[in-house]
């Protein structure tokens, strides 16, 4: 506990520099890390590594972590931002985000350096889940999308299960993480705007032979709602289960506040839930998309 | 020592830190000790199951965030049979919070709610985005009288009657809840606002209007406190814009006997047992043995004027 007064000295009680997890019994904490490096991957991404304490090394794919984002301009960022983890280095004791420097929160992140200390809370939501049975998946991921299943990636790998990854991007330069998953192994396939490859007529003829050579035993997408309903669609008639990680607008990332919802459909009847507690990652036939 | 205790009627809290309704859950018990807080305070409930209002329901802006959330749950019996019991485990008194757009309904919940695990129930009669007469009725001074005569009658658990800092007067309308019987007041809800975004000319929020979230609040609610302190006779929870311990004291020395924390804790998850350790230092550091004689003990009756201000006052 701070041995300082506080008088004003402060803006908020909040963790200080310094100050260790007050709660290390708890499953997710409020911690002051350490940046080791925040490094651009291309013109629109970031990848940030930060030295993090034990409990946040627990975090699994498709989980994620809240960001007190430091301001970019002076003015205030009053809400968290959430982000998946990227990659977990236990034997480093540091944890990965790759992100797109967009608004003000992911720009205020991009000014981070290395030495400087960021407020992160987490390991927050239910991530992905692999079941025994499947022998080699598809991971299909738009833009930051990937960020979310390079981890999985690695986790079915890990596993022994077999990895497609189709990596989807505006231009070829912004194909991301390729060298990842060639390195767990993974057979990698992208597709781009420019030549039209990632339309979802050429996806879908990608995935209907994925399915026909028996590489398909679950689908997993991330990051675009057509990609979504591409895989829904083929999921339900070739009888693929599959998972998604959603996204939305989010408050206070532990199910309080009833900020995060989107909408599923289960035995048709529509119901909403709450991003950050019954997800991120969801059954893929119950997303209705967005 | 210090002795943070503090007593809201006959509801013994270990300390004045509580979370507010809606930015809080049993949920939070992951990342912090919920035992260490004053109180517990459950999310609105109303009788019937509600989806909320459309997406996206929060968005920043310069000064705080503004949300309007629509007091989404599964209806009051689902609550009492599984939400109350998700409280029960913890030792701090349960604060369970109702809203209605009828007064007869209004009673008719308060009575269902008044369950062996319940402490207090707290009246959002002040949600917002609900309309004046049926829902918001702490924008008129009738309006508040009968809903919480009607709720005084309904039930024997301490009734807190939270208020709506967007009443014209709202010493006028605390007057008459402690008239109509609460026990304590809540001040206050949120301040009503609005976001249009110039990229598309459309309101930010699915439901247009929200409720805005600020420290920046925290002088108007303080306000607030203050002067209504001076007029009712029953204790007062501050709610709005604390951050720090410091703000604790400011409400208590304007008269709260505690507050209510929302915001601080989305910013930061272990925020509310933070503020309470502040709170501690800050009372011992300065030899105040209990937190409860810092209730009301502004010094404002013998401000200094300057002798030429003095002078043109005739004093
Ligand atoms: C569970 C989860 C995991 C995510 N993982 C990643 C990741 O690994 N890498 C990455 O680049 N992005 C990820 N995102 C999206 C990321 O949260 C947003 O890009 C970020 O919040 C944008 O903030 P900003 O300040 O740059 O944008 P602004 O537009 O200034 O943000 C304004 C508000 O909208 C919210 N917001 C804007 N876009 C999104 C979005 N897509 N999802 C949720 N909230 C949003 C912000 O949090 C903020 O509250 C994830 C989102 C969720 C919900
Ligand atoms: C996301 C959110 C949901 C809220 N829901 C409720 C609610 O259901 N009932 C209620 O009385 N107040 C609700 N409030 C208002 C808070 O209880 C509190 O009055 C307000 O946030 C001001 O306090 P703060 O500045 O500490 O956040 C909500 C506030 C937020 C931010």
């Amino acid at each position: 506990m701070t041995n300082l007064a506080p008088n004003e000295k402060y803006t908020n009680s909040a963790i200080r520099p310094g100050e260790p997890d007050p709660y290390p019994q708890k499953p997710v904490g409020e911690y002051i890390t350490d940046v080791v490096s925040n490094n651009w991957v291309n013109d629109e991404y970031k990848l940030m590594v930060l030295k993090a304490p034990e409990k946040a090394l627990t975090a699994y794919a498709g989980q994620f972590f809240h960001l007190l984002c430091p301001s970019p301009d002076g003015a205030e960022v009053w809400m968290r931002r959430p982000m998946s983890v990227y990659n977990v280095d236990k034997s480093a004791g540091q944890i990965e985000f790759l992100y797109k420097c967009e608004g003000r929160g992911t720009k205020g992140m991009g000014t981070l350096e290395a030495g400087d200390t960021f407020n992160v809370s987490g390991p927050l939501g239910i991530g992905f889940n692999l079941d025994p049975a499947w022998k080699n998946i598809v991971v299909l991921g738009r833009g930051v999308g990937l960020a979310t299943l390079a981890p999985l990636s690695l986790m079915a790998a890990e596993n022994g299960v077999g990895v497609t990854a189709i990596l989807s991007a505006r231009k070829t330069e912004l194909v991301m993480s390729e060298d990842l998953f060639k390195g767990i192994g993974a057979a990698t396939i992208k597709v781009v705007d420019t030549d039209g490859s990632s339309d979802v007529s050429n996806v879908e003829k990608i995935l209907e032979g994925l399915i026909l050579n028996g590489k398909a035993d679950a689908f997993f997408t991330c990051g675009s709602s057509r990609l979504l309903k591409l895989m829904q669609t083929l999921g339900k008639s070739h009888g693929v289960p599959g998972q998604v990680a959603m996204e939305q607008i989010m408050v206070c990332g532990f199910g309080a506040c009833y900020v995060c919802m989107r909408t599923f459909e289960v035995d048709g009847a529509q119901t909403l839930r709450r991003v950050c507690r019954e997800g991120p990652v969801f059954n893929m036939q119950e997303a209705v998309g967005w | 020592m210090v002795d943070l205790s503090v007593k809201i009627g006959d509801v013994i809290c270990q300390n004045p830190i509580q979370p507010a309704s809606g930015a809080f859950s049993w949920e939070y018990n992951d990342v912090i000790d919920l035992n260490r807080l004053g109180a517990l305070v459950a999310k609105t409930i109303c009788r019937e199951p509600r989806l909320g209002n459309p997406t996206p329901r929060m968005a920043e802006t310069e000064a705080g965030i503004i949300q309007s959330i629509g007091l989404p749950g599964k209806g009051i019996d689902y609550f009492v049979e599984n939400i109350v019991p998700e409280y029960a485990r913890f030792k701090p008194p349960l604060v369970v919070s109702v809203s209605s757009e009828s007064i007869e309904d209004f009673a008719a919940l308060s009575r269902e709610l008044s369950v062996p695990d319940v402490d207090v129930i707290e009246c959002n009669i002040s949600c917002p985005t609900r309309n004046t007469s049926g829902g918001n009725f702490a924008l008129q001074e009738e309006h508040t009288k009968e809903v919480m005569t009607a709720i005084r009658e309904a039930t024997d658990k301490p009734v807190w009657a939270k208020l709506s800092p967007n009443a014209g007067d709202i010493v006028s309308i605390a007057v008459a809840a402690e008239e109509a019987g609460a026990d304590a007041l809540v001040i206050a809800n949120t301040f009503l606002s609005l976001k249009i975004r110039t990229d598309n000319f459309r309101p930010a929020l699915g439901n247009k209007f929200g409720g805005m979230v600020s420290p920046a609040l925290k002088p108007i609610v303080l306000r607030m406190v203050y002067q209504v302190a001076k007029e009712v006779n029953i204790p007062i929870i501050g709610v709005g814009g604390v951050t720090k311990a410091e703000d604790v004291v400011e409400y208590m020395l304007a008269g709260a006997h505690a507050v209510g924390i929302g915001y601080a804790g989305f910013r930061n998850p272990t925020a509310l047992t933070t503020i309470i350790d502040d709170l501690e230092i800050w009372c011992d550091e300065r030899g105040i043995e209990r937190v409860t004689d810092l209730i009301g003990a502004v010094k404002d009756d013998d401000m200094e004027m300057d002798p030429l201000v003095a002078a043109s006052h005739g004093v």
